[in-house]
C-alpha cells in the first residue's frame, strides 16, 4: 500500500472532520437561537398565550354589538406561597371592542412579608393578541406584609378583530413568589421591582 | 448440532479466507486492564461498547422489574411512589442512552470497517475517548440513586418545571452525565461519518455499501444535528436551576412549553437514531437467510433518508395536548402520517425479499423476522397516536407505553440481538448454541408480547402511565403484563449464557459463517483477527 494512498486518505478524513465540526457548531448556535426565535414567533402569533407586559392604549373602536364574548378569570397561588388572589367576578360577558374593569384582591395569609407577581396566561392562545390591557397589577411585583390585603384593578379591552370562533376567553393569573426581589427588599425594605 | 452449519461452506471458506488480507496478530501493547483502557482497535472498542450496553441493559431491566413488581397488583406493596418515579425515570434513561444507543455504536465499531474494507475507524484515539466517557457518565447517573433526595424522578423526558423548580438536588449530576453521554455520541458520529465517507475500499461506491453502513451514516448525521439541541436544553435547565435564569420558569417570564418544543425537536430524531441502524441490520440479515439479494436496495436508502429528514418536522405530535393551534395540530398530524410512507416502503421491501426465497430459520433470522412483524405492530399503534383528536384520549396512557415499547424492545432490541447472533461467529469463531438460542428467542417473543400487548388495552381503557397505583379494573391486565415482564427479564439470562458459551467454545465457524452472506466481513477469518484489511481488499459489486 503506497504512502501516497494513506496520505490522501488522511487528508480526506481531516476534511470530512472539519466539515462535520462546522455542522456541529452551526447546530449548537441554532439550538441557542431557538429560544429567541421561539419568543419572537410567539409574540407575533400569540401562541404561548402571553399578554403584553406593558400597559397598552385603548383601541378606539365601537363595540361589536352583534356578538358577546365570555371573559373568565381564574386565579391561583403557586406551591409554597401563602397568598390568595381573587377576582370580584369570575366571569363577565362583553362585546368585542368594549372595555371593562375588574378588581382583584391580593391577600397575604402567611406570617411574613413576601414579594410575588401574578403571571397571566390567556387561553385560547389566539385570543392573547386581541386582549389589550390598559392597566394591570401584573405589570409589576407586589410586596405584602403578613396579613396585608391589597386591591388592584385590571382594565382591559377585547378588540373587534377577535376571531369569530372564539366564544370564551380565559385569563389565568398564577401567583409566583419573586425570591430574588425579596432577599434584596429585606435588606433595603424596598421591593426590587425589576420586570 | 452440526445441522445448522451451512452445507459446503468450509471448502468455500478456505478459498475466501485468502481474499481479505489477514495480518499476524502478535500483540505487543500493554496487557490486562491497561490494554482495554488504551486500546484504539475498532474491534476491541466495539466489544467494550457491546459489553457496556449489555450491563446497562440488565441494570435498566432490573429497574423495570421493580416497576413491574410494584404494578403486579393494585395498591402500594413494595416501594413508595417517590422511589417508583425514580425507577421509571432511570429505567428510561438507562435503556435509551446506556443500552440501545451504545449497542448500535458497538456494532458500528465492529462491523463498519469490516463491511467497507477499512483497516480501522478513521479516528481510533477519539474512538477510545468516546467509549470511556460512557462508563463515567453512567456511573454518575447511577450514583444519583444514593444521593439525598434520590435519583431523577421526573420521567425520561425530564419536562420542566418538574426537572427544574421541583427537581431533586441530584438533577445537576443527571445533567452532567447526559452532557457526557451526548459528547460521546457526537464524537462517535463524527468518527463513523469520517470512516464511511473516506475509508471505503477502492471500487466500493456509496450505493454498493451494505445497508447497515448506509443506515448508520444517516443516523450519524442525525446525531450531529440533534445532540447539540439536547446539550442546549439541559444547559438551559442547569442555568435555570443554579443561575437564576428563567428559560422554562413562568414566574420569571419563561415558558415551560418551550422546554417541550426543544426536547422533542431533539427527541423525535432521537427515536429514529434508535431504530434506523436496526433497519440496516434487518436489511442485511433477511437477504442472507432468504438467499436472495435485498429487494429495492436503492429505495431502502432513499426511504431511510426520507425518514431522517421527516423526523425534524414532526416533533409536536408528542405535544398535541399542550394547546397547539388547530393549524399546528393538523400540520403535525399529517407530517407524522407521511412518515408511514417510507416506513411502508421498507416493510414492503423486507417482505418482498422473503418472497420465494430459500428461507432457513437460524437464530438471527428468527429475531429479524420477529422484528418485521412486531415492529410493524408498533408502527401501527404509532399511526393511531398520530391522529391528533384520538391522541387527546391516548395521551399519557399505557397505550403510549405499549407503542414505544413495541418499537424499542421487539424493534431496536431484537434487531441488536439478531445482529449479535448474526455476527457472533465472526467475533468468536464459534456458532452460538443452537438449542439455547432458540429457547432464548421463543421465550423472548412470548415474554415481549405478554408484557406489552395487554398495555394497549389498559391504555385504551384509560390507565395513566407513570403512576404506582391503579384502579381495580386494570388489575388483570397488569398482572399479565408483570408475568410477561418477569419472563422476558429472566429469559435474557439465557442470552448471556449463549454469549458466554459462544466465547468459550462451540461449533467452529468458517470465514463465511452463513451460506447466503455476501458482504466483505465474511471474507476474513472467523474469529476476525485483531487487524484486518491493512491493504484494501478487492471489491466487485455483487448485487443490488
Amino acid at each position: 500500500m503506497s504512502s501516497q494512498f494513506l496520505d490522501d486518505r488522511r487528508r480526506a478524513v481531516n476534511r470530512t472532520v472539519a466539515r462535520t465540526l462546522v455542522v456541529l457548531a452551526a447546530m449548537c448556535l441554532f439550538s441557542v437561537a431557538l429560544v429567541p426565535l421561539y419568543d419572537v414567533f410567539c409574540e407575533v402569533t400569540g401562541l404561548n398565550g402571553k399578554t403584553s407586559s406593558q400597559a397598552q392604549s385603548l383601541s378606539a373602536e365601537s363595540a361589536d354589538q352583534s356578538r358577546l364574548v365570555t371573559m373568565q378569570f381564574i386565579t391561583r397561588a403557586s406551591k409554597g406561597l401563602p397568598w390568595s388572589l381573587s377576582a370580584e367576578t369570575r366571569q363577565l360577558r362583553l362585546h368585542p371592542g368594549q372595555s371593562a374593569e375588574v378588581h382583584f384582591t391580593f391577600r397575604n395569609l402567611g406570617d411574613r412579608a413576601y414579594v410575588a407577581r401574578a403571571v397571566p396566561s390567556v387561553s385560547p392562545s389566539e385570543a392573547s393578541l386581541h386582549l389589550r390591557k390598559l392597566a394591570c397589577f401584573c405589570f409589576e411585583n407586589q410586596r405584602l406584609a403578613a396579613g396585608e390585603r391589597f386591591e388592584a384593578p385590571l382594565v382591559f379591552q377585547l378588540t373587534r378583530d377577535l376571531p369569530e370562533d372564539v366564544k370564551t376567553v380565559t385569563l389565568v393569573y398564577t401567583l409566583y413568589e419573586q425570591r430574588v426581589s425579596l432577599s434584596r427588599s429585606r435588606a433595603s425594605q424596598q421591593p426590587g421591582g425589576e420586570t | 448440532m452440526a445441522s445448522h452449519l451451512p452445507p459446503g461452506s468450509s471448502a468455500q471458506s478456505h478459498q475466501l479466507e485468502t481474499a481479505g488480507t489477514v495480518s499476524d496478530t502478535h500483540y505487543a501493547g500493554p496487557k490486562g486492564l491497561m490494554r482495554w483502557l488504551l486500546t484504539t482497535n475498532h474491534k476491541e472498542i466495539g466489544t467494550l461498547y457491546l459489553l457496556f450496553s449489555l450491563s446497562m441493559f440488565f441494570i435498566g431491566g432490573l429497574f423495570a422489574m421493580v416497576v413491574r413488581a410494584e404494578l403486579f397488583q393494585p395498591g402500594l406493596q413494595l416501594i413508595q411512589p417517590e422511589f417508583f418515579n425514580q425507577m421509571t425515570t432511570m429505567h428510561g434513561l438507562i435503556m435509551v442512552f446506556g443500552a440501545v444507543m451504545p449497542a448500535f455504536v458497538g456494532l458500528a465499531n465492529w462491523m463498519i470497517p469490516l463491511q467497507i474494507g477499512a483497516p480501522d475507524m478513521a479516528l481510533p484515539r477519539l474512538n477510545n475517548f468516546s467509549f470511556w466517557l460512557l462508563p463515567v457518565a453512567f456511573t454518575m447517573l447511577l450514583a444519583t440513586l444514593f444521593m439525598p433526595g434520590g435519583a431523577p424522578n421526573f420521567g425520561w423526558t425530564f419536562y420542566a418545571p418538574l426537572s427544574t423548580t421541583y427537581a431533586p438536588p441530584s438533577t445537576t449530576f443527571f445533567i452532567f452525565s447526559l452532557h457526557m453521554a451526548g459528547i460521546s455520541s457526537i464524537l462517535g458520529a463524527i468518527n463513523i461519518i469520517a470512516t464511511i465517507l473516506n475509508l471505503r475500499t477502492p471500487g466500493m461506491r456509496m450505493m454498493d455499501m451494505p445497508l447497515f453502513v448506509w443506515t448508520w451514516l444517516i443516523t450519524a448525521f442525525l446525531l450531529i444535528a440533534v445532540m447539540p439541541v439536547l446539550a442546549g436544553v439541559i444547559t438551559m435547565m442547569l442555568l435555570d436551576i443554579h443561575f437564576g435564569t428563567s428559560f422554562f420558569n413562568a414566574a420569571g417570564g419563561g415558558d415551560p412549553v418551550l422546554f417541550q418544543h426543544l426536547f422533542w425537536f431533539f427527541g423525535h430524531p432521537e427515536v429514529y437514531i434508535m431504530i434506523l441502524p436496526a433497519f440496516g441490520i434487518v436489511s442485511v440479515i433477511l437477504p442472507t437467510f432468504a438467499r436472495k439479494p435485498l429487494f429495492g436496495y436503492a429505495s431502502m436508502v432513499y426511504a431511510t433518508a426520507a425518514i431522517a429528514i421527516l423526523s425534524f418536522l414532526v416533533w409536536a405530535h408528542h405535544m398535541f395536548v399542550v394547546g397547539l393551534p388547530l393549524a399546528a395540530e393538523l400540520f403535525f398530524m399529517y407530517s407524522t402520517m407521511l412518515i408511514s410512507v417510507p416506513t411502508g416502503v421498507k416493510v414492503f421491501n423486507w417482505i418482498t425479499t422473503l418472497f420465494r426465497g430459500s428461507l432457513t430459520f437460524e437464530p438471527p433470522m428468527l429475531f429479524a423476522l420477529a422484528f418485521v412483524v412486531l415492529f410493524t405492530i408498533g408502527g401501527f399503534s404509532g399511526l393511531m397516536l398520530a391522529i391528533s383528536p384520538a391522541d387527546f384520549q391516548y395521551h399519557d396512557t399505557y397505550f403510549v407505553v405499549a407503542h414505544f415499547h413495541y418499537v424499542l424492545v421487539p424493534g431496536a432490541v431484537f434487531a441488536i440481538m439478531a445482529a449479535v447472533y448474526y455476527w457472533l461467529p465472526k467475533w468468536t469463531g464459534h456458532y452460538p448454541h443452537l438449542r439455547l438460542s432458540q429457547w432464548h428467542f421463543w421465550l423472548s417473543v412470548i415474554g415481549v408480547n405478554l408484557t406489552f400487548f395487554p398495555m394497549h388495552f389498559a391504555g385504551l381503557a384509560g390507565m395513566p402511565r407513570r403512576i404506582p397505583d391503579y384502579a381495580l379494573q386494570f388489575a388483570d391486565f397488569n398482572m399479565v403484563t408483570s408475568i410477561g415482564g418477569f419472563l422476558f427479564g429472566l429469559s435474557q439470562l439465557l442470552f448471556v449464557l449463549v454469549v458466554v458459551l459462544c466465547i468459550r467454545g462451540g461449533n467452529k465457524a468458517p470465514a463465511k459463517a452463513w451460506e447466503g452472506a455476501e458482504d466483505l466481513e465474511w471474507t476474513v477469518a472467523s474469529p476476525a483477527p485483531l487487524h484486518t484489511f491493512e491493504t484494501p481488499p478487492d471489491f466487485t459489486p455483487h448485487r443490488h
